[in-house]
């Protein structure tokens, strides 16, 4: 039995610490770790819970983060709940053993503390290993500050291990503006944390030895895309599962989340689409620009990314009565494309009947400060765009870059 | 025994069997090895346990061979060197007795012929269109020991 951890019922706590506290919660069995900066903490506090007796559980030291996601693995097929944490480099190293992962309804939460990718070498926090990992079959879930690092890996556990689930889940949180920036944090009684995740159930696991079970076989084509359709719908249908969880995580905590958060958007002429601890600040700068020029800006934060929320995205579109431009802000390098949101969003966006006017911003590339004055500068173009009926500046823009303009592409609608 | 084992070994072709919709395929690719619970599986004979259908036990692969190890019982002397070395488990020994080949699982890479010992060997391999009984009645005398 686990010895009692003693929390205040408001702590000051950094995303790393609030994160490592719910894996402690949720009495994650086998933690296998490799560190990389900005996520270290987070083992590195778990680890130090499993010595000090506050978790019956064993942490695994590995020798990489391809390693650490295979052990993860090897556990959660045995039959135990796996939880790790990584970042960047760390991530890309997995990314092999992720598709494995979830190619497997294998129900591991890896915490990611999103940082940019080399080269040339950042540990700052972008968005580059969220996107990296967008196609590899895991749920994607995105915390906006410390209080969401810590209540968000709780409801991971309870999504991916639901039965209908059975998928792994991310989550993500921004490297050093939310894993290293102490706020208040309220946490859970360590039962009541508990209770919420339940008991981990086991399936198809080798540890029972009376159903001798092969994992991971291989498949070629007269078997693989049949798998891997099963898969994508079990990842489709987890959306009302996450909302559940999310709801009755409410009614536990009186703390609201949705699959996609709005701000301002009911009487909304202009969006941003915007993700991780920017949220907030572009929270503030529509606020702003409401008191100031008394301009109409809302805000639609995705907390999930995968499964891509088109559903709620449209909803948000439709339910404004007066939207005409929308601006999504993408905190990764695009590699030759436009940037994820732009092209999830103009996804959904293009079979609603509003179809604003939608943009592209590249913004924030290792750790490149994104503050209230560039979002509300960003905000009045889009409402230059509004009142002229059609995108005025190139489609992709980079915001807060040194040099001359960048952009790419124009409009074509008159 | 039969040679054959039970019932269901190497009931057909690998890759023939039943191709079922996306929404019949097992959850995340797991495959049982047995119909139903098994726990004292480890403490029965092959033949006697219920393998299921994406068990290899029940696929043969017979027609991936183009050369086969025929076993001459009348020179064997039951080392069980062939059914310590063969990499498919396609030797049938039971009671330290050799017995024969797992024809269905055999992939003929001739792996018992090189480490049998007796002389001559108890193990040769021949053309798989060869008859077994035309290859022991063919089969070499032993070697004279040749002196200085």
């Amino acid at each position: 039995m686990a010895e009692k951890f003693e929390l205040n019922e408001v702590e000051v706590w950094d995303g790393n610490y609030a994160t490592s506290q719910a894996l402690r919660q949720a009495q994650v069995d086998v933690v296998a770790a490799y560190p990389i900066t900005p996520s270290t903490p987070i083992v590195e506090n778990y680890g130090s819970y499993v010595a000090n007796g506050f978790v019956d559980g064993e942490f695994v030291m590995v020798e990489s983060e391809h390693a650490a996601m295979s052990g993860c693995i090897g556990a959660a097929a045995a039959g135990g709940r796996v939880a790790t944490a990584t970042s960047s480099q760390g991530f890309a190293l997995m990314v092999e053993t992720l598709y494995q992962a979830s190619g497997m309804r294998l129900p591991i939460v890896l915490t990611v503390v999103n940082r940019a990718l080399a080269s040339p070498l950042n540990v700052r926090g972008d968005h580059s290993d969220m996107y990296l990992g967008r196609d590899s079959g895991w749920i994607q879930l995105d915390a906006f500050n410390s209080q969401e690092a810590y209540d968000l890996p709780l409801c991971a556990f309870k999504i991916g291990e639901d039965m209908s689930v059975r998928l792994p889940v991310m989550v993500h949180q921004d490297g050093f503006t939310t894993s290293h920036k102490a706020q208040n944090v309220y946490p859970l009684d360590n039962d009541v944390a508990y209770n919420f995740v339940g008991d981990y159930v086991p399936v198809d696991e080798m540890l029972d030895f009376t159903r001798p079970v092969t994992h991971g076989a291989q498949t070629e084509e007269d078997w693989h895309y049949e798998h891997k359709a099963k898969q994508h719908k079990a990842l489709m249908d987890s959306r009302p599962v996450i909302d559940r969880v999310l709801a009755e995580f409410k009614e536990l905590t009186g703390r609201e989340y949705k699959r996609v958060e709005t701000y301002m958007m009911e009487d909304a002429q202009i969006a941003l689409v915007i993700l991780g601890s920017s949220v907030e600040t572009a929270i503030l700068a529509a606020k702003q620009l409401r008191e100031e020029e008394g301009l109409k800006v809302g805000i639609i934060a995705p907390r999930c990314i995968r499964p891509f929320p088109y559903d709620l995205i449209r909803d948000a579109i439709d339910n404004s009565s007066n939207l005409k431009a929308i601006c999504c802000m993408d905190k990764s390098a695009p590699g030759g494309a436009m940037g994820m949101l732009f092209n999830e969003v103009s996804s959904a966006a293009y079979t609603t009947n509003t179809r604003p006017l939608i943009s592209n911003y590249i913004y924030g590339l290792g750790g490149r400060d994104f503050a209230i004055d560039e979002a509300k500068r960003i905000m009045k173009e889009q409402k230059a765009h509004a009142d002229a009926g059609h995108i005025t500046t190139n489609i992709q823009q980079f915001s807060g870059l040194r040099g001359p303009k960048l952009g790419f592409y124009e409009t074509r609608r008159s | 025994m039969s040679l054959q084992g039970n019932d269901n070994r190497g009931i057909r072709e690998l890759g023939a069997e039943k191709k079922v919709g996306w929404d019949e395929v097992t959850q995340g690719v797991a495959l049982n090895s047995f119909v139903g619970e098994s726990e004292n599986s480890a403490f029965l004979k092959a033949e006697e346990r219920n393998y299921n259908d994406f068990n290899s036990y029940t696929a043969t692969v017979a027609s991936w061979r183009i050369i086969k190890p025929v076993y001459n019982r009348d020179i064997c002397i039951d080392c069980q060197n062939c059914w310590i070395w063969c990499p498919d488990t396609s030797i049938i020994s039971r009671d330290k007795q050799m017995l024969g080949i797992d024809y269905d699982h055999c992939k003929g890479c001739g792996v018992c012929v090189e480490v049998c010992p007796t002389n001559p060997k108890s193990l040769l391999m021949f053309s798989e269109a060869k008859d077994n009984n035309e290859a022991l009645a063919g089969w070499p005398v032993k070697e004279k020991k040749v002196k200085n």
